[in-house]
């Protein structure tokens, strides 16, 4: 065994990528295992691998973790990413479930079906440009500091960059109405373990294709 | 001001009914404010309240906070219920990430068509059956303690009792394959500030009824059709 973390998904983003970006700024070297067909799903969950019959699973310091907010507070506690006291613990709570809120909106965008799409895509975009964006500029403004928690780098830093570059790919003319975000995004991309994270080759996956969203059917569905 | 946690929120069990569960059992009180009319969410969103627009917020130790997992989190550390170290931690947030899913498919129930009630409460079932019971029954089968975790009484055994019941008032007899659940059960209601929680009077709602339903629609807006899973 390596000892290095093992990933347990398909090879795509859904609910495992904002942990890649995690252990990616943590400066943690791991390995993947991809789910290709759906036997690959039933095989985990036959050998009780899976507490809930479900991925996400990351192997980690002999556990078999589940449960993507379980993986995600483990890794951020475990790489001190998760702020110096309950204070701060709960405003990068509250920053990241919002983000978790609007990458739930991203990840349900792939499986609409074609006459919801262009309807679903308005409302996510729209929620990004005046729920949640606002939010963060308006944090990063009145404190007017590099990071958006306690003056130091925390996964919620971490997490609104992938965000922010999710929604560039999609809508980047959003981002004129926020410059310190603009901002943000710069500076958090300079980081070295992120900078080598956004180089090609990194584990990042791309946005979802038709291939990716034809396997996650047969996989789950 | 009073010092007490204030929660905003609709006069029914929904997001925040966890968070007085959690409350409840720190033996920690609460005051409620109940929005009823659309102007007051408006007023809510106006002052600048609630950060992303939404409610469950609680007013707590000078912060306005939101987010339910955020808030709930809050309180199991500040009051003790969140393990002891960084693996009990990490075992209490993966039996509530299962117990939250499970009460997930129960809390959009009051606001399905009444075909679609009967597709999800087949779900329910099967789900809490076959997927979610299994797992805490195994559990504490496995380590024969009382609680679920660190042999102590944390936020992991307070949600899963709030999800038992939930699924107990859909089918009476649910519990009927798992002792250890059972067993479990008794033992958690009997804890004095559950026990409390759960006579009447206390500040549990009520499982909800159409006119909690036409309070959330009207207040948010909400008029779309909600779909099962």
């Amino acid at each position: 065994m390596s000892g290095k973390p093992r990933l347990h998904y398909f090879n795509g983003r859904g609910r495992m990528e904002p942990i890649r970006w995690l252990l990616a700024a943590a400066g943690v070297e791991f390995e993947e295992s991809f789910l290709e067909k759906k036997e690959d799903l039933t095989k985990l969950q036959k050998d009780g691998s899976l507490l809930f019959q479900q991925v996400p699973m990351v192997e980690i310091d002999g556990m078999k973790l589940v449960q993507t907010r379980a993986i995600a507070n483990y890794i951020s506690t475990k790489y001190n990413l998760y702020g110096k006291d309950l204070k701060e613990r709960v405003l990068i709570d509250m920053y990241v479930e919002g983000m978790f809120d609007l990458n739930e909106l991203f990840l349900m965008y792939i499986v609409q079906p074609a006459d919801k799409k262009e309807e679903y895509f308005a409302n996510m975009m729209n929620k990004a440009e005046n729920r949640y964006f606002p939010v963060f500029e308006k944090v990063l403004k009145d404190h007017g500091k590099d990071f958006l928690v306690g003056n130091q780098l925390s996964r919620a830093d971490v997490q609104l960059l992938e965000i922010i570059l999710m929604v560039e790919e999609w809508k980047p003319e959003i981002f004129a109405k926020f410059p310190l975000l603009q901002s943000f995004r710069a500076r958090l991309s300079n980081i070295p373990a992120i900078k080598k994270f956004l180089q090609p080759g990194s584990q990042r996956k791309p946005p979802s294709d038709d291939d990716v969203v034809d396997k996650v059917m047969k996989i789950f569905y | 001001m009073s010092g007490k946690p204030k929660l905003y929120y609709f006069d029914g069990r929904g997001k925040m009914e966890s968070i007085r569960w959690l409350l409840a059992a720190a033996g920690v009180e609460f005051e409620e404010e109940f929005l009823e009319t659309r102007d007051q969410y408006e007023k809510l969103l106006q002052g600048g309240s609630l950060m992303f627009q939404q409610v469950p917020m609680v007013e707590i130790d000078g912060m306005r906070m939101v987010q339910t997992r955020a808030i709930l989190s809050y309180i199991a550390a500040k009051y003790n219920l969140y393990g002891k170290d960084l693996k009990e931690r990490a075992l209490i947030d993966t039996y509530i990430g299962g117990t939250d899913d499970l009460m997930g498919f129960i809390m959009i129930f009051p606001f399905l068509s009444a075909e679609d009630k009967e597709k999800q409460l087949a779900v329910i079932v099967q789900k809490a059956t076959s997927r979610y019971f299994p797992v805490y029954e195994k559990v504490l089968k496995d380590h024969g303690q009382g609680f679920l975790v660190g042999n102590n009484f944390s936020w992991a055994d307070v949600h899963l009792l709030e999800a038992i019941l939930m699924v107990e008032e859909k089918k009476s007899d649910v519990l009927s394959g798992f002792p250890q659940l059972q067993a479990f059960k008794a033992r958690i209601s009997s804890i004095p500030t559950i026990k409390k929680f759960l006579e009447p009077g206390s500040q549990r709602k009520p499982v909800p009824d159409h006119k909690y339903v036409e309070t959330v629609r009207r207040v948010l807006r909400m008029y779309y059709d909600v779909k099962a899973n």
